[in-house]
C-alpha cells in the first residue's frame, strides 16, 4: 500500500512540475521560416487503474481465483525542432511504472504460501522521427526496455512513412523484442536442493536461470482520406516469435492427477489484419469503427469489432461511449484442468488460449479547449472507463486518465 | 494450418489491393480537411486507451494490427 501511495504522490508531483515548466511562457514565432532547435513541445501523463476477478488461474492449472490489480503511470515528453532543410525532428522520451498485485502468484508454492504477490514494472522508451513535409515522408527509430522481477525485454524499431499525391499514406515499421523469461517453477517441480535457508530461517532461492524469447514484427499500414468526412486505414502485422513462449509457473494437471509446467511450441507465427473506418456524421458525431481478423500457427482465429461514437457537446468537449466484441477459437494445445493426456506433445490450461468471447464497453470524456483548460498549459484532459467480461467468467474494470500539457 | 494461414494471406492481399485503389477516388483539398483533421478522427488508438489494450493483449490469445506494441512485457500476473 505504501508503494501505491508513493506512486500516487509522484504522479501528483509530476503534474505540478509540468504546470510550472510550461508556466515559464511560450514565445510565438510569427516571423518567416527559421530553423528551430529541439524544444519541449508536449508532455503527456497517463495513469490507469485495472482490477480483475476470475476463476481460472493459469498458475493452478486452470482453476482457482485470479484477482489482479494494476496501477500504471506513464509520462511522455516530446521535443520538436526544424532543421535548415525544413525537416521536422521529434524526439519522444517515455517512462512507465506499473505496480501490480496478483494473489494467485501465492500458488507458485504448492501450499499457496509464496510471499511475492506484487511487483513493479519499469519501462522507459525513446523514439526519434524525422519528417520531410515537402517530400511527404518520414523516418523513425525507437528503443524500448522493460524490467520486472521475472521478465526483461529490450525492443528496437525502425519505420518509414510515405504520403501519396491523393491523401493516402503508406507505412512500414520493423521491430524486434529480445526478452528473457526467468524460469520460476512451481515449488513442487523445483529440483531438489533449489532452495536454501536464509539467516532468519526463511526459504531463499538462488539466482533463477532464464530463457530467451524473441519477437520480430513487420507492420504495414495504408491510410486514405476518401472524402471530407470519411477516412480509412488498413493495418497488417506479420509477427514471428521464437524461444520460450510459455510461462514456467503455469501448471497443467493431467487426467491422472499429476502436474507439470505448460509446454508450448518454441515458435509462433501471427497474422493480424485490421481495418479502421472513421466517419464524421453531421457536425457533432464521429463514428470510429475497427475490425480485426487474426490467425496464428497455434490454431487461434479471432474476430474483433468495435465502435466508438464521440459526441461533441461543444467543439472542445466530447463524450464517447464505446463497445467492443471479441471472439476466438482455442489454441490446439489448450485443455481445461485435468483433461490433458500425458501423451500430449504440447499442453496448457491458460484460459487466454481457450475458446471464448468477450465484451468491453464504457465511455470516455475529452476536454481540449484551444486556450487550455482554465487558461493553463493543461491542453487536453481525457478520462475513460471500461468494463470487460469474458465467457470464461473473467471480469475486469479499467479507468484511465490522460493529461496533455502544451 | 498452412491452409488457414494461406487463406488469411489471400484475404490480406485482397484488402490491401482494394486499399491501393482508393487514391483514385480522393480529391479532398487541404482547406477541406477541417473534419478529417479533428483530433477524434485520428486513425490510431489514443494514449488513454493504452492500459486497456495491454490488458486485452494479455487476457486474449490474439494481438496486433492496432498500431500498438506486439511484444515485450510479461503480463503474467
Amino acid at each position: 500500500m505504501s508503494i501505491m501511495r508513493r506512486i500516487c504522490l509522484t504522479v501528483v508531483g509530476l503534474y505540478l512540475m509540468f504546470l510550472h515548466t510550461f508556466s515559464q511562457g511560450i514565445t510565438r514565432d510569427t516571423a518567416a521560416f527559421q530553423p528551430k532547435k529541439l524544444k519541449l513541445d508536449e508532455i503527456n501523463l497517463v495513469s490507469s487503474y485495472y482490477t480483475q476477478t476470475g476463476d481460472h488461474s493459469a498458475i493452478r492449472g486452470g482453476i482457482g481465483p485470479e484477482p489482479v490489480t494494476d496501477l500504471a503511470n506513464g509520462v511522455e515528453l516530446k521535443w520538436v525542432g526544424i532543421d535548415a532543410q525544413q525537416r521536422k525532428s521529434t524526439l519522444t522520451a517515455g517512462m512507465g511504472i506499473d505496480y501490480h498485485t496478483a494473489a494467485s502468484q501465492a500458488w507458485i508454492s504448492k501450499t499457496g504460501a509464496s510471499r511475492h504477490t506484487d511487483g513493479l514494472r519499469l519501462y522507459p522508451s525513446l523514439d526519434w522521427t524525422r519528417e520531410n513535409e515537402r517530400r511527404g515522408s518520414s523516418f523513425s527509430v525507437g528503443a524500448y526496455y522493460s524490467n520486472e522481477f521475472n521478465y526483461k525485454s529490450l525492443g528496437l524499431s525502425a519505420g518509414i512513412t510515405q504520403k501519396t499525391k491523393n491523401n493516402g499514406e503508406f507505412g512500414l515499421k520493423l521491430s524486434g523484442y529480445f526478452d528473457q523469461v526467468k524460469l520460476i517453477l512451481p515449488s513442487e517441480l523445483e529440483p531438489a536442493g533449489a532452495y536454501t535457508i536464509g539467516r532468519n530461517g526463511e526459504l531463499r532461492h538462488p539466482d533463477y536461470p532464464s530463457s530467451p524469447r524473441q519477437t520480430y514484427t513487420a507492420s504495414f499500414s495504408f491510410s486514405q482520406v476518401i472524402n471530407t468526412r470519411l477516412q480509412v486505414a488498413f493495418l497488417l502485422d506479420g509477427v514471428y516469435q521464437n524461444g520460450y513462449l510459455g510461462l514456467p509457473f503455469h501448471r497443467v494437471y493431467f487426467t491422472d492427477g499429476t502436474d507439470s509446467v505448460e509446454k508450448l511450441p518454441s515458435n509462433r507465427l501471427k497474422l493480424p489484419l485490421g481495418f479502421r473506418l472513421n466517419y464524421f456524421l453531421g457536425d457533432r458525431v464521429i463514428l470510429r469503427t475497427y475490425y480485426r481478423y487474426y490467425v496464428d500457427s497455434w490454431g487461434i482465429r479471432s474476430h474483433t469489432a468495435s465502435l466508438e461514437v464521440p459526441f461533441k457537446i461543444t467543439p472542445f468537449f466530447s463524450i464517447s461511449p464505446f463497445y467492443r466484441y471479441y471472439t476466438q477459437t482455442a489454441a490446439n494445445y489448450f485443455s481445461p484442468y485435468e483433461q490433458h493426456l500425458k501423451t500430449d506433445g504440447y499442453y496448457t490450461s491458460n484460459y487466454s488460449l481457450s475458446a471464448f468471447s468477450s465484451q468491453f464497453f464504457g465511455a470516455g470524456i475529452r476536454l481540449a479547449p484551444p486556450k487550455g483548460i482554465f487558461n493553463t498549459h493543461l491542453a487536453t484532459l481525457e478520462l475513460r472507463y471500461g468494463h470487460y467480461t469474458q465467457t470464461t467468467d473473467l471480469v475486469s474494470d479499467v479507468i484511465s486518465l490522460n493529461l496533455g500539457f502544451k | 494450418m498452412k491452409g488457414k494461414i494461406l487463406s488469411g494471406l489471400s484475404l490480406v492481399c485482397i484488402v490491401m489491393g482494394v486499399g491501393i485503389l482508393f487514391p483514385s477516388c480522393s480529391t479532398v483539398k487541404e482547406y477541406q480537411k477541417s473534419r478529417i483533421n479533428d483530433s477524434e478522427m485520428t486513425l490510431a488508438n489514443r494514449k488513454v486507451e493504452k492500459s486497456e489494450l495491454n490488458a486485452q493483449s494479455y487476457r486474449e490469445g490474439s494481438s496486433g494490427a492496432n498500431s500498438g506494441k506486439t511484444g515485450g512485457g510479461c503480463g503474467c500476473n
